[in-house]
């Protein structure tokens, strides 16, 4: 396996196992992730990207979620075939996550100061002191007074709460950053300032991102590339520039068409038609046929399969195969 | 911190009256004449007559209790037994050492059994353990202390012979009392555990302490036990309150005297101070564990701290 790709997944399937049937939460999903890039993983609420995120971490929840198939090469190696210890190594050093809720992903008996250093003296030991500097220095980067390393979670407000979480991170430098939606559960002002320090420290600490998000506008913000996710897989891959010029697959048209125009006078919202499948019993086919204004037989009967529209920019639909490439 | 722990110490005021007045009208309303189980069936109505008016029983109800109240408040003083003539004080410190005894064994049973099992319960939810113990835990909440002290006495003393029956001097003699009566509190105390492991241990900060590539055991001991602590130290306070107000079964089962049978011997021979004295150390003994079960709340939850002020 060539190193060309920091992260590249193949034909990941997650399924979990719940009393009312097996959920098909990512179904045959493909994603590459170059160095330092910063790619933005959209779809609706169930689409499968936090699933993906777990996955990717080997964090699903035991024993209901299970990886059934698939590979996800990091640095050119299948996490998926490495031990518990050996993962061990890799989480939190190489690979981090910035989870949705600031509100929950902190623990609250402990002080922040205390959960920064404990990342950091799993993966840099050093002298207690050391290590104490390092996490005061992380809280200043991330725009906190060191002074405040010794308070608990419930005093901070919800930014700030993130920005611990930030911090906790970024304290070891990883190669590549999981961020599953940081800003969905921050105001929108607050939502900015997050962002705007996710995007300088991306740039001061070279990290590659992985932007987990719903939001179009977050994505436009601070991504490089775009992969669009409905049902479980990855239904449109692009560099952000190529996908705001010009969306292909019916579906991310939709989304681009349901943000709402600033200029024209509308009373109701344009939306896109019919629900998200039931992951339980998914549609035969193109799992977005039984929503797509542009259905075709085929549709139902095969999943489509990857058609390349552009320069990195790919789309799995019919629409284009017949065509060829445009 | 100080301030709030004075503030509940002045609350114990208020609940040691209110007591008082409960304990104090239940036994005016109990039938029965203490005087005449003093002097037995045999005397004669003028002697008992005689000896109710010295034990100042004849006069109107508050009168009683306000004298009873004032000895209590000011003199620190619950008077003195009608059988043994002792002080009631004394008479509750002969037999509290057993009973602290047996509930100390109890409780510290309880915990070392119940907190590691309910962890490994809650760990490994629906395995066969978990479903085991779970069962043993329903057993053992319904097991009715009398039935279970006679069926350990029989297997171990008797059929078995290596532990005594009775006493409580000997470490040997305490375990089949402190497991007859901890084994409803063992039961409890993994159920709590259990429940409250569970709640914590899927919440956001413990996958995120995952994500950190932290030891399983260390998310799990360090990240999820600090959490669940608290519901586990509420019902072990209350289990050990419950405890130290005596267990009668047990103690008559294994005849160890402690507080339970002193009050149960006291009611049957009207020995009214004895009984008020009892239930009023009991109510205090009580309050104290709470008192001590909030402050370690604060110790263990942040959050609960920034409160006491």
């Amino acid at each position: 396996m060539a190193e060309k790709h920091l992260l590249e997944i193949k034909n990941l399937t997650i399924h979990y196992q719940t009393d009312y049937g097996t959920v098909h939460a990512v179904e045959g999903f493909n994603l590459e992730v170059g160095n330092g890039e910063t790619l933005g993983l959209v779809g609706e609420t169930g689409a499968g990207k936090t699933t993906t995120a777990f996955g990717i971490m080997q964090l699903l929840p035991e024993p209901a979620g299970k990886v059934v198939a698939g590979e996800i090469y990091f640095r050119g190696e299948n996490l998926l075939g490495k031990s518990k210890t050996e993962m061990k190594k890799i989480l939190g050093k190489q690979i981090a996550m910035i989870f949705q809720d600031p509100m929950t992903s902190l623990n609250p008996v402990m002080t922040v100061g205390a959960q920064i250093e404990e990342m950091i003296k799993l993966h840099e030991p050093g002298t207690k002191e050391e290590i104490k500097e390092k996490a005061k220095k992380m809280l200043e980067v991330v725009g906190i007074p060191a002074v405040r390393q010794d308070e608990y979670p419930h005093q901070f407000s919800g930014g700030m709460k993130q920005r611990v979480v930030i911090a906790i991170a970024l304290s070891c430098n990883p190669m590549l950053l999981i961020a599953d939606e940081p800003t969905t559960a921050l105001d929108v002002t607050i939502q900015a300032q997050v962002l705007d320090l996710m995007k300088k420290l991306k740039d001061d600490f070279k990290t590659s991102m992985i932007m987990i998000t719903h939001d179009l506008g977050v994505v436009a913000e601070i991504c490089d590339k775009v992969a669009i996710m409905y049902g479980g897989k990855v239904v449109e891959y692009a560099t952000k520039e190529s996908l705001y010029t010009k969306p292909y697959h019916p579906y991310t048209v939709g989304l681009f068409n349901s943000i709402p125009d600033l200029d024209s006078e509308q009373d109701r919202l344009n939306v896109i038609d019919g629900l998200p499948p039931d992951p339980t019993d998914m549609p035969s086919g193109c799992s977005f046929h039984p929503r797509c204004p542009h259905k075709m037989p085929i549709c139902s009967q095969k999943s489509p399969s990857k058609v390349v529209v552009g320069s990195e920019h790919h789309v799995y639909c019919y629409l284009y195969e017949q065509e060829g490439a445009l | 911190m100080l301030k709030y722990f004075a503030r509940r110490i002045l609350m114990l005021i208020p609940v040691i009256l209110g007591v008082a007045f409960i304990v104090f009208f239940l036994l005016y309303i109990t039938p029965g004449d203490p005087a005449r189980i003093i002097l037995g069936d045999q005397a004669t109505e003028e002697s008992v007559l005689q000896l109710r008016e010295e034990m100042g029983l004849n006069d109107p109800f508050f009168v009683r209790f306000g004298k009873y109240a004032y000895n209590l408040v000011v003199n620190q003083d619950v008077g003195k037994s009608y059988v043994t003539k002792r002080p009631v004080w004394d008479e509750i410190m002969t037999v509290f050492p057993a009973t602290l005894k047996l509930a100390g064994s109890s409780i510290l049973l309880a915990l070392l059994i119940g907190i590691p099992i309910g962890i490994i319960s809650a760990i490994k939810q629906y395995s066969i353990f978990d479903n085991v113990t779970m069962l043993f835990a329903l057993i053992g909440i319904s097991m009715p202390v009398f039935w279970l002290g006679l069926l350990l006495i029989l297997l171990f003393s008797v059929k078995l012979g290596w532990l005594p029956s009775s006493g409580y001097t000997t470490l040997n003699a305490m375990i089949l009392p402190a497991v007859a009566l901890g084994a409803q509190s063992i039961a409890i105390i993994t159920r709590m555990t259990r429940s409250s492991m569970l709640e914590v241990i899927r919440m956001d900060y413990i996958r995120m302490a995952r994500s950190k590539g932290q030891d399983e055991n260390k998310v799990v001991f360090k990240h999820a036990l600090g959490n669940a602590l608290i519901p586990i130290i509420t019902i072990a306070g209350l289990q050990f309150g419950r405890l130290l107000g005596g267990a009668v079964l047990t103690e008559s089962i294994f005849s160890i005297p402690g507080i339970g049978r002193l009050m149960v011997e006291s009611i049957k021979m009207r020995d009214f101070p004895v009984v008020q004295g009892g239930v009023l150390f009991v109510a205090i003994s009580f309050s104290l564990v709470n008192l001590l079960v909030d402050l370690l709340y604060a110790y263990v939850d942040p959050r609960i701290k920034s409160q006491y002020k």
